[in-house]
């Protein structure tokens, strides 16, 4: 199995994803602004995106929670950012948002399909009033200011927790858990019969992927100077990585990269051109997309792909 | 000492009594039959075994321990394995891959990734799919995914196999297959359950009959004593008998 995997194809992409990476890790001494900018932001959707994927993939339990986990890292950002080195503020508010996802899946993982998906959106809503709340009665403020970094920090910081994000899902999908994670989203009941311990899986593999998303969060927030519990646990961040995966594909793991670098630079293109029209359009554009290619971009390369090598390698 | 045994299981549905205080056991080496109607509380049984559910009121006794209070992933690393009524395979997956989930979870103790290839590539072999291993499960028949369910089920290393209606829907050249498949099971050292309607193979292959009907355990013996008891060949064989 190993062998199989080695073949010139796969030396082609891997080397084509190290150069992607060089050209990445030096943009910023050849660029500046705008485009570290775009580029930081095009990351963190990548890493909210595969982050979402490495649980809600396999499994099919549709995870809208993605806003909690992230805003968790907003806040933990504007707290220790300052005090504490920035390293360790962006690892505590992976951990923090790690441990808050092992208590949410230990509490809601037993509940399936549309039931998961509504009560991790109305977690993100929870959250949001607490916060809310806390701030109002405990500390008496509204919002917080953050020790922001520079653009070129932020961007490397995005760099490194997009590749750890990435390696995880790769090192996740080819060992043994993913196959368990696979089993459990198709038939859960025969993987626990078969000896798979389903609630451990689950809860562990939520908890990874809501690590990232913590990780991301503060990374983004000391890009602000000022947050509140709106704009930290804004619910956008639960649905775009959605939209990312599936306007991409989920197949497998490029297609959820290419899903949020369009859709971030299409959206950033849409915003500034038509500011009046950008939602409009948007929805348009994800209609269209949903309808003409239910696999994806990657799907729908594929399946440009076959045709010109003559229909033989046609997905099914 | 029995390799399973239940003392008083019961289970309710609401007002209704699935299983009813059912005593049970089963030994090391043996083939165990159990019939009864549709509706008879079989795989209810076989969910309370497997620990799908738990008996409200009863115990079950594995190998002298106490397994009830334990979840399903537990009941089969201990190495009791189960099929079902209606297939749940992994559809999307590789039929190979299917059947190493077993190996790889099953088992109770690690097996590296290469070792689980190797034991399901023998379960597979041992059910006659090593030509279809590499399609996706859900493209198999529904007999060749019944066998499947067995590969699965084997590849967990089990001592106690429950089997869920093995035979139904099959021709009658491939219920013979899948009796001496059973008898082989036997010749591994892996006792067996089988819930089975098709009648002259259970009778020929079981060492023993349970059979249930309406959730209680009404008539137990050898394949003959109970064919021969009139209990049972009112509720059950009678009409079978005609047909």
């Amino acid at each position: 199995m190993n062998i199989k995997r080695l073949t010139p194809a796969r030396w082609a992409a891997s080397g084509l994803l190290l150069v992607v990476f060089i050209v990445l890790s030096l943009l910023p001494t050849l660029t500046q602004g705008y485009l570290v900018t775009l580029l930081t932001d095009i990351l963190r959707y990548v890493v909210l995106t595969v982050g979402w994927m490495i649980f809600s993939g396999p499994t099919n339990y549709m995870s809208l929670a993605t806003a909690a986990f992230y805003g968790v890292g907003f806040y933990i950002a504007a707290v220790f950012n300052g005090p504490l080195p920035f390293v360790a503020v962006i690892i505590i508010a992976g951990a923090v948002s790690f441990v808050m996802a092992l208590v949410v899946g230990a509490l809601t993982l037993r509940l399936r399909g549309v039931y998961f998906a509504i009560f991790t959106f109305a977690l993100t809503l929870m959250v949001t009033s607490v916060v809310l709340e806390v701030e109002r009665v405990v500390t008496g403020t509204r919002g917080r200011f953050v020790v922001t970094e520079s653009t070129q920090t932020a961007y490397y910081a995005m760099l490194i927790v997009t590749i750890v994000t990435l390696v995880m899902a790769v090192l996740i999908r080819r060992s043994r858990y993913g196959l368990a994670l696979q089993s459990i989203g198709q038939y859960e009941e025969a993987a626990a019969h078969s000896g798979i311990n389903v609630v451990l899986t689950k809860v562990m593999v939520f908890a990874a992927s809501a690590f990232v998303m913590g990780m991301a969060g503060a990374i983004i927030a000391t890009r602000r100077t000022y947050i509140d519990p709106g704009i930290a646990f804004s619910l956008n961040t639960s649905f775009w990585p959605v939209l990312m995966a599936l306007f991409g594909g989920m197949g497998n793991l490029v297609g959820p990269v290419i899903g949020a670098a369009v859709f971030t630079y299409l959206g950033e293109l849409l915003l500034t051109r038509f500011p009046d029209l950008y939602m409009l359009i948007f929805g348009v554009v994800l209609i269209l997309a949903i309808a003409f290619m239910p696999r994806g971009i990657v799907g729908l390369a594929e399946q440009v792909w076959g045709k010109i090598r003559g229909g033989r390698g046609a997905p099914a | 000492m029995h390799l399973l045994e239940g003392e008083g299981v019961t289970r309710y549905f609401g007002g209704l009594a699935a299983v009813s205080d059912v005593d049970f056991y089963v030994d090391q080496g043996e083939i165990l039959g159990l019939i009864g109607p549709n509706g008879a509380g079989k795989t209810t049984l076989f969910n309370l075994i497997s620990a799908a559910l738990k008996p409200k009121p009863g115990r079950i006794i594995f190998k002298g321990r106490d397994i009830t209070p334990l979840p399903a992933y537990k009941i089969c690393r201990l190495g009791i394995a189960r099929t079902f009524q209606t297939v749940k395979i992994f559809a999307d997956v590789p039929v190979i891959r299917n059947v190493m989930v077993g190996a790889l979870f099953g088992t109770g103790h690690y097996v590296s990734s290469a070792q689980a290839r190797k034991k399901a590539e023998e379960a597979l072999e041992f059910v006659d799919l090593t030509p279809l291993k590499d399609i996706p499960a859900g493209d198999l028949t529904l007999a060749q995914q019944k066998r499947l369910e067995m590969a699965r089920a084997i590849a967990s290393e089990p001592e106690l196999l429950l089997l869920d209606e093995l035979m139904a829907g099959l021709t009658p050249t491939e219920v013979t297959e899948a009796m001496s498949d059973v008898a082989q099971l036997r010749s591994r050292g892996i006792t067996v359950i089988m819930i089975e309607h098709v009648m002259q193979a259970i009778m020929k292959i079981s060492d023993r009959i349970i059979v249930l009907d309406y959730g209680k355990k009404i008539a137990e013996g050898t394949p003959e004593e109970v064919a021969a008891n009139p209990q049972v060949i009112e509720v059950y064989l009678g009409e079978e008998c005609d047909a």
